[in-house]
């Protein structure tokens, strides 16, 4: 058990459109999960941050920054850039250091402000960037996940009612989180009422860009013992894999999948290998699993979600919903936090979000939205340019 | 009423005449297919090639799924005044094992595509600027279907 890494603290600044620097959310994080652990920040060997490029200029989104703030005491930084799985790698890049036996203890951290309006690339005439090529021919980030919402709907008989219903679940739960920026209780009607935006999606069935910030203290399996924190939840996996040759699925910003035409070659679901190898690390399946928090830029990609983590066959997803399975109080319940649907993406800092949700799951510290005896948790997101991840957590 | 050229929206990425095609290239060594062009590097892990050659991909397909944009994009798109929601499709080629994006010629909706249709590769007009109509591909439902070449 000497390779098991401990989380021993998980503090998150509440999500919203605050328009304040991004640097205050990370600090606020950051003192609420030392708080959480009960050490001092000087006792913190290492900082790794989670990065983006937005906020003033490149590089400034960083491990150091934060380091910064809560004032400069000479420990060891890092910074990761991975999209949506920037936390992930963050906190793999701390795990590391730990079971190397370079520092005991470690702050991983994230946090981001979002400009306002849409994220359109720069002008001019760049065919040889993809971004541009993909706005210049009118396909935006609905039209995406709006084509594997729509996808569902032909193979599988998905409904509009089921992706309202995922709503619906989710901002139920949400509007008992403190920390979610949505906090009011949707119903199908107002879903339906909502405008179209990219056939199937209406307007709230696609997640919003937030503020918002969140940190992890792990350390040691030794040094979770000395401070008497020898039962808190373990990281058991974190896969940070990249997609396999050829594509299977058109990926934003792609024009195109990659061929498979190529002797041996055969197309391969991204999404669905991240959790693979999770699974294979922390040496478990997905019918261990008690609880996951799973990235809903869209209703209908929860539902794909499901499916690609294994808690559902292919195409099922949909009849697990409709049995309240997927709520808490069912059988395996899915974005007990209320998900991007309550929370909004704050890139850097949400696939460390949710671990905290977990984090705090495994403990049994989520009042009305906690999961009875969850012992098992598991996260997954998937972000640009191949980046994605997914980490088990236990206990 | 309208004088002007057309031209292609992007030069070089899909030919010109009545039965249009896209423009990729294929790798000399294993067949993987690129669009767009793929000339340097092959992108396939059991291959080391840098050996590539053009070729026309297939007008065909059929749908993998669709869409719509019922609101304007930002720049670098230029929309029409007033703005007219548009459908998408993305279509896989056979031959290829690929599969492309594009936007459905105009008349077309949603309602009228399901998974699998078979479609055809048009052009359409993409925009005009003050010297030409900027011509882009569109996938259209094939006149007969179930048949695919
Ligand atoms: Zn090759």
């Amino acid at each position: 058990m000497s390779n098991d890494i401990a989380i021993i603290g998980a503090g998150m600044h509440p999500w919203g459109k605050w328009g304040h620097n991004f640097v205050e959310y990370g600090v606020a994080a950051a003192r609420e999960a030392l708080a959480d652990a009960g050490i001092p920040w000087q006792d913190v060997g290492f900082v790794s941050g989670g990065a983006t490029v937005r906020c003033g200029y490149p590089g400034y989104v960083a491990g150091a920054t934060f380091a910064q703030a809560l004032g400069w005491q000479g420990c060891e930084v890092n910074t990761s850039y991975a999209a949506c799985a920037s936390g992930s790698q963050a906190l793999a890049a701390a795990r590391n250091k730990i079971l190397a036996g370079a520092c005991d203890v470690a702050l991983v951290i994230g946090a981001d402000t979002t400009p306002k309006g849409f994220l359109a690339p720069a002008g001019g005439y760049r065919p040889e960037d993809p971004d541009w090529v993909r706005f210049y021919l009118g396909i935006t980030n609905p039209t995406y996940f709006a084509l594997y919402a729509r996808r569902r709907m032909d193979l599988y008989g998905d409904t509009l009612e089921d992706f309202a219903a995922v709503k619906v679940k989710n901002s139920l739960i949400g509007s008992k989180n403190p920390r979610a920026r949505y906090r009011k209780c949707f119903t199908a009607e107002d879903v339906a009422a909502s405008a179209m935006v990219a056939d199937p999606l209406r307007l709230m069935d696609i997640c919003a860009t937030s503020d918002g910030g969140a940190a992890l203290i792990i350390c040691s399996a030794d040094y979770a013992r000395r401070i008497g924190k020898a039962d808190a939840p373990r990281i058991a996996a974190i896969s940070t894999v990249t997609p396999s040759f050829a594509s299977a699925v058109v990926e934003m910003p792609d024009i195109a999948t990659d061929s498979a035409a190529a002797a041996g070659i055969e197309a391969h679901s991204f999404r669905a290998a991240l959790p693979v190898k999770a699974y294979e690390e922390a040496g478990i399946g997905p019918e261990d699993v008690d609880v996951a928090e799973v990235y809903d830029l869209s209703t209908a990609l929860e539902l794909d979600w499901i499916e690609d983590l294994q808690l559902a066959p292919r195409g099922e997803a949909a009849q697990l919903l409709r049995r309240g399975d997927t709520a808490v109080g069912g059988r395996i319940p899915v974005n007990p936090s209320g998900g991007l649907a309550c929370f909004g993406e704050a890139v850097p800092a949400q696939a460390l979000a949710q671990v905290c949700e977990l984090t705090w799951q495994l403990r049994g510290e989520c009042g009305d939205r906690q999961v009875a005896g969850a012992k098992v948790g598991i996260t997954a997101n998937q972000g640009l340019f191949g980046h994605g991840s997914s980490v088990i957590i236990k206990r | 009423m309208n004088e002007k050229p057309q031209a292609p929206a992007i030069e070089g990425w899909f030919t010109m005449d009545d039965k249009p095609r896209l423009i990729g290239t294929q790798c000399c060594a294993c067949g993987t297919y690129f669009f767009p062009k793929q000339q340097r590097y092959c992108k396939n892990p059991d291959c080391d090639s840098t050996d590539f050659r053009e070729v026309q991909l297939s007008r065909t397909g059929r749908v993998w799924s669709y869409t719509n944009a019922c609101y304007k994009p930002p720049a670098p798109f230029v929309a029409a005044e007033p703005f007219e929601p548009y459908t998408i499709a993305a279509v896989t080629l056979e031959e290829e094992q690929m599969t492309v994006l594009g936007q459905v010629v105009t008349g077309v909706n949603v309602s009228d595509l399901k998974v699998g249709m078979a479609m055809e590769l048009v052009l359409e007009p993409l925009h005009e600027t003050d010297d030409d109509i900027k011509m882009t591909w569109k996938w259209r439902p094939l006149a007969e279907q179930g048949e695919q070449h």
